[in-house]
């Protein structure tokens, strides 16, 4: 069984890192996982994009054929990367910063969940507390495990609180869709 | 972790203990490794001027005893094909990691390519023959520089590592060996009172600086003592002829491939480096279909494995080589076997997909 995500928005959004954490906490689930990235020579304000791979079994192609879950954090991304989803893609998009998000499933305000935290930059922390509540394809423990890690020291206990509040929203639409029936509800 | 994290790691188990470079995208995280780490470890870390000074600090930190290394990717790997050459002629064993980016020149400096395979074997000038590994996977970025020290001492000779940035910026689980002890390295040889250290065996002793003899070190012809003789037919000929000659009657002790499911294929694909990933998937999904279809993935590119190759002709209808760049592995393949060769080529920065590799196939196996 083979789980694809893609993560994409522009340099600075910590895009690359997001998708470190999340395959560094697949191996420490005791999963394989791969992470490939790409981005432009601006190291700010430049399209940026993390794929990350996560199977039990050996990983041939390291690289998303089709993703699993698209997380878009960013217009241009959203634009250039929804044609690439498909039937079974879950779309979830930033709300504030993809204003036309026609084609997205979810728009979560992760960079407002994080300003209202203090810090805009650990919006990709909320994001992957976020996406790790509704995929279930790592657990809670080895993320923040993985976040501890892979985040400055200084910011540890941020990131965690940022993770928890993403983690606890997206607890909440997955609560609201066993309501409703399940994913497709 | 990153590809190229671990060939730098690959490298501190090899008993490196110098690098001299200068960063460029996508091969700056070794230096930043090796960087943070060697200085640690009693080493050294020098960040030069250029390429071309980066090479030349790791030749003379080797001839003091150093085991040393540097990392670049295309635009560098232009500028230091000088002191290739005069690792060649001096036989100055070192490690020369090459992270391939797309070029030519400045190209699209963040994206990845496999473009100079031919450069890696043909850059420096003058007759001569080159070792170069290409690793496919992050546990063989960390393997196969283990590998690329051992060689360098054995042969007296650069070595490269031919990485891509595919492979370079990959992540994904690296096992360490359990401890020192599980990594064979390669000593050097040192030369006795009596022993020449540019002549005598095949692959001579070497003598250092600094160690109770003297010894000229000189990219001119030279005689087996180390003395020049530029003007000498048979001096440059015996000279080159052995340097050529110690890499070239010892391919099957260097030359390494790995090969899936080649009893039965009737046509295979040839990969190595970055176009093996997506090649292996192609030909489990060829398989799954029913088709004969072999894995053939070249872990050393140079000496070419040529009898691997060969071995291939009277087997199989066709021979596929997806590669990112425009067949120059293909054209290889092609003077070593009649069968037709269909080159897969993709260039521009973005990898080959399992797709594009299959359908090819599939044209021609399944009409």
């Amino acid at each position: 069984m083979r789980t694809e995500i893609q993560i994409a928005g522009f340099g600075g959004q910590g895009i690359v890192l997001a998708g470190v954490i999340l395959g560094e906490a697949a191996i420490l689930d005791g999963q394989n996982a791969v992470q490939t990235q790409s981005y432009g020579p601006e190291s700010r304000g430049g399209a940026a994009r993390s794929d990350i791979i996560i199977s039990r079994t050996e990983i041939d192609y390291p690289k998303v054929l089709q993703a699993d879950l698209l997380v878009a954090l960013s217009q241009p991304a959203f634009d250039k990367y929804l044609s690439g989803a498909g039937e079974g893609t879950l779309v979830i998009v930033d709300r504030e910063l993809v204003p036309s998000q026609k084609g997205a499933h979810l728009a979560i305000s992760f960079s407002l969940m994080a300003e209202n935290l203090g810090r805009r930059v650990v919006a990709n922390s909320v994001m992957l507390g976020f996406i790790t509540a509704v995929s279930g394809i790592v657990s809670s423990s080895a993320m923040e495990q993985s976040l501890s890690r892979n985040v400055p020291p200084k910011t540890v206990e941020l990131n965690l609180r940022a993770f928890a509040e993403g983690w606890s929203a997206g607890k909440e639409h997955v609560d609201a869709w066993t309501c409703r029936g399940g994913a497709n509800g | 972790m990153l590809g190229d994290e671990a060939a730098a790691h690959g490298a501190l188990w090899a008993g490196c203990n110098f690098f001299g470079g200068y960063p460029i995208t996508p091969a700056s995280e070794i230096a930043e490794v090796l960087a943070r780490l060697l200085p640690r470890m009693n080493g050294f870390y020098v960040q030069m001027e250029d390429e071309i000074a980066s090479l030349g600090a790791v030749l003379g930190a080797v001839w003091s005893g150093a085991r040393g290394m540097t990392a670049t990717s295309g635009p560098g790997f232009s500028l230091m094909q000088e002191h290739i050459g005069y690792a060649i002629m001096t036989e100055t064993p070192c490690v020369i990691v090459d992270v391939q980016r797309s070029g030519p020149s400045t190209g699209q400096a963040t994206k990845a390519a496999q473009g100079d395979v031919m450069q890696a074997r043909w850059g420096t000038h003058g007759d001569h023959e080159m070792i170069a590994l290409a690793p496919s996977s992050v546990q063989e970025c960390f393997d196969l520089t283990i590998d690329c020290f051992n060689l360098a001492e054995r042969f007296r000779q650069p070595v490269i590592l031919l990485m891509d940035g595919e492979i370079g910026h990959l992540r994904e689980n690296l096992t360490f060996p359990d401890d020192t002890a599980a990594v064979a390295r390669q000593e050097r040889a040192l030369a006795g009172p009596d022993e020449q250290p540019f002549g005598g065996a095949e692959v001579p002793p070497m003598i250092q600086f600094g160690y109770n003899r003297y010894v000229h070190v000189s990219g001119s012809t030279h005689k087996p003592d180390g003395m020049r003789d530029v003007s000498t037919q048979s001096v440059h000929d015996q000279l080159v002829r052995r340097l050529v000659s110690k890499i070239d009657s010892r391919r099957e002790e260097i030359t390494r491939v790995e090969s899936r499911w080649l009893e039965d294929a009737e046509a295979v694909v040839v990969c190595y480096g970055a176009s093996a990933r997506p090649s292996l998937g192609a030909v489990l999904a060829a398989r799954e279909q029913g088709l004969k279809v072999g894995y053939l993935r070249l872990i050393t590119i140079w000496p070419f494995p040529r009898a691997e190759i060969k071995a291939l002709n009277e087997q199989v209808a066709t021979i596929y080589v997806p590669e990112m760049n425009l067949g120059q592995i293909s054209r290889e393949i092609e003077r070593f076997v009649s069968c037709p060769v269909e080159s897969i080529s993709k260039i521009g920065g973005v990898s080959l997909t399992i797709q594009e590799i299959l359908e090819p196939i599939l044209k021609k196996l399944k009409p």
